[in-house]
């Protein structure tokens, strides 16, 4: 809507016969939370190396901000913020004095550079450690300290490669709600380095798949499981109780084997399985109605019914089985 | 730790001191002056940390240290360095540089000795040390260009290492000045500060060294013992080489003159390939003006030649080409650092 941020238009690069990015096409707009999902190694954070400038492409172009970073770096730089994946402090320097050295390497004067950095340290919860050395921060409060040190500029964007590492799980909730609100608070767009499904499905708007260099596939959570799971986005498992199904009486087999008939005949079911007294039905719309109302009539008792959506993470697998597939 | 705030606060009265003039006679400008060019602001950063560092108290205390035992052997020895008729005899005040009564070293050989040692000290971990810390990554996603990190480095530790070898030598001079109550001459000073200023360029041939060294290798460790190992060849290794070639083309005692001055020219080639020759030969000049010939001199050239001092024009003209090859080797490895750190990709750890 408001136009784009980032655009990577062919970008390739290679290392010796290894191509670590292979011609990789991507927009990101301004002001959404964009996640790069993939494997170790799947060539996110060269990527992000050459829209900050610090890697040169060896072909294709990126725009970001409507600047080249490989001839404009510094203009680049002035606007993009990057936490790395191990964001590195100077230890023997308090985490307010690191922050007041950045801000000062970005041109702010040093009186207005205390006063911001104290503000953002407040704001990520580090203000009563702010005069601790920050080699005594531990990881989770390094990450933060990373993240207000890329606030310190007023960025436009901000690119974090996977910046949840090794953060235990509250601690990661945590941080992952701050990159929201702060990305919400100041209209920053984000880039999201990820390997974790979760962490990307909770906070990103759009999502970009990349495994081998490529970008596989790219859009919303909702728009790629369409996209892979076209026939049957939903799939409704139903628990049944049947009369006598426990001593193997062959009525209640003869039952179940009614209502999975039945439920087959219902407009838009595609598959059916049964597994003991749990049947699974992958269906193009949402039947958990329709399906209750057969077990109901036809006698059996219904224990459970859950509608399962698809989630990144069987989006994720289902990507990598196919790949395996086309090789 | 304290020592740090000190030296922080120290620094930042100073950029306020000198500010102030500026902003008053330009109002407007008030919030612009303020504003640090950022390479200033790594080079600060650089210093402060040098100054506070436990590396840095603990090479100055070991040069210091040896700097005092110089000068004792020097006051003790020096009335029995002069001698009637010495044509240094005005040079009086050099000798506490030079003296020595072969116990321990002179100053100047105290020098050209742990200068080396200063600057790989303060150079071998410039870059890798950073990169190990995951902090370049960091820096150089800040808005300056590539080149302030290496440059800011490099400047820091000289301005370092200069303020250091300039207020030793000043004390030196000034304990002498006590001792001896004799005061220097005119060119005496200048000699002397010549001289300091060759000591700075020696030691920023191993500062860039050291640095060249922390590009290369990612381990500090690696990068300090491959410079101390660079170190150790041309002080021990390499004279020892130049005599074993030098003893077996040795021109037998019945050559002639020409093909004796060819090979002492030719030992003397192989010898200057060593910077610390070039270094101990060049304050020799500087600090003995009797010096008149780095080469060989034959007869002729010496009949008629009055033994006296020589001025200082033409020592400084002896030694030029001696400060050309310092200066061309500090160059040329900051040169390669450089590009190699420009073309290098950073990756965060």
């Amino acid at each position: 809507m408001a136009g784009s941020i980032i655009e990577l238009t062919g970008l390739t690069r290679r290392y010796g016969q290894f191509t670590a990015v292979d011609n990789l096409s991507l927009t990101v707009d301004k002001g959404e939370i964009f996640g790069l999902l993939g494997p170790n190694g799947a060539g996110k954070s060269t990527t992000i190396l050459m829209i900050l400038g610090l890697t040169e492409p060896d072909a294709g172009t990126v725009r970001v901000c409507g600047l080249d970073p490989t001839t404009e770096p510094v203009e680049v730089k002035k606007r993009v913020g990057y936490l790395p994946e191990e964001v590195g402090f100077y230890d023997d320097m308090s985490g307010l004095d690191n922050l007041v050295y950045t801000a000062c390497l970005n041109g702010i004067p040093q009186a207005e550079a205390g006063e911001k950095a104290k503000r953002l340290l407040e704001r990520v919860g580090l203000a009563d450690d702010s005069h601790k050395k920050a080699g005594k921060y531990s990881r989770g409060m390094r990450q933060r300290l990373g993240l207000a040190d890329v606030l310190i500029k007023d960025p436009e964007v901000i690119i974090l490669d996977e910046p949840t590492l090794g953060i235990d799980p509250a601690g990661v909730k945590e941080f992952l709600n701050l990159i929201v609100e702060l990305s919400r608070e100041h209209k920053i767009t984000v880039l999201f380095s990820s390997h974790h499904l979760h962490q990307v499905q909770m906070v990103c708007d759009r999502v970009g798949l990349f495994v081998g260099g490529k970008l596989l596939a790219c859009g919303d959570v909702q728009s790629l499981a369409s996209q892979l799971f076209g026939k049957s986005p939903y799939t409704i498992e139903a628990g049944l109780d049947l009369p006598g199904s426990h001593s193997g009486d062959s009525a209640a087999n003869q039952l179940l084997g009614d209502i999975m008939e039945s439920i087959m005949h219902i407009d838009g079911v595609s598959d059916i399985r049964k597994e003991n007294l749990m049947i699974r039905v992958a269906c193009n719309r949402d039947l958990t109605g329709e399906i209750a109302a057969v077990v109901i009539s036809s006698g059996a008792q219904l224990k459970s019914l859950n509608k399962r959506e698809y989630g990144l993470d069987d989006i994720y697998y289902r990507y990598f089985e196919g790949g395996d597939n086309n090789d | 730790m304290d020592w740090t705030i000190s030296i922080t606060d120290i620094l930042k009265e100073v950029t306020t001191m000198t500010d102030t003039p500026i902003t008053n006679t330009a109002g407007k400008s008030r919030i612009s002056e303020r504003v640090k060019h950022p390479f200033r602001v790594i080079m600060e950063k650089e210093i402060s940390d040098h100054v506070s560092g436990w590396r840095f108290i603990i090479l100055a205390a070991i040069i210091a240290l040896t700097c005092l035992g110089a000068l004792y052997t020097a006051l003790t020895n020096i009335s029995q360095a002069v001698k009637p008729n010495d044509p240094e005899g005005t040079f009086f005040f050099l000798k506490l540089f030079t003296v020595s009564d072969g116990t321990m070293p002179s100053f100047m050989v105290f020098i050209s000795f742990l200068g080396p040692l200063l600057g790989i000290g303060l150079g071998f971990d410039a870059i890798n040390s950073e990169h190990n810390r995951g902090t370049l990554s960091r820096i150089l996603s800040q808005p300056i260009h590539r080149d302030y990190i290496i440059n800011a480095k490099f400047t820091a530790a000289i301005a370092v290492i200069s303020v250091m070898l300039m207020s030793l030598c000043l004390m030196v001079m000034g304990a002498g000045l006590t001792m001896l109550g004799i005061p220097p001459t005119a060119e005496e000073f200048v000699r002397m500060v010549l001289f300091i200023l060759l000591g700075i360029l020696y030691v920023a041939f191993w500062l860039n060294l050291a640095i060249l060294f922390s590009v290369l290798f990612r381990q500090p460790a690696t990068a300090a013992l491959s410079a101390i190992a660079v170190w150790l060849f041309f002080t021990v290794f390499y004279p020892l080489i130049v005599s074993l070639i030098t003893k077996s083309i040795e021109p037998p005692a019945t050559a002639t003159p020409s093909q004796l001055v060819a090979f002492e020219q030719f030992r003397l080639a192989l010898l200057r390939v060593m910077p610390n020759q070039l270094f101990s030969e060049a304050t020799t000049t500087l600090l003995m003006p009797s010096v008149r010939s780095l080469g060989p001199l034959t007869m002729e050239q010496l009949i008629g030649a009055l033994p006296g001092p020589l001025p200082l024009g033409q020592s400084l003209l002896l030694v030029w080409p001696h400060v050309t090859g310092l200066a061309a080797g500090t160059i040329i490895s900051f040169v390669i650092s450089y590009v190699l750190f420009m073309r290098r990709e950073i990756r965060p750890r």
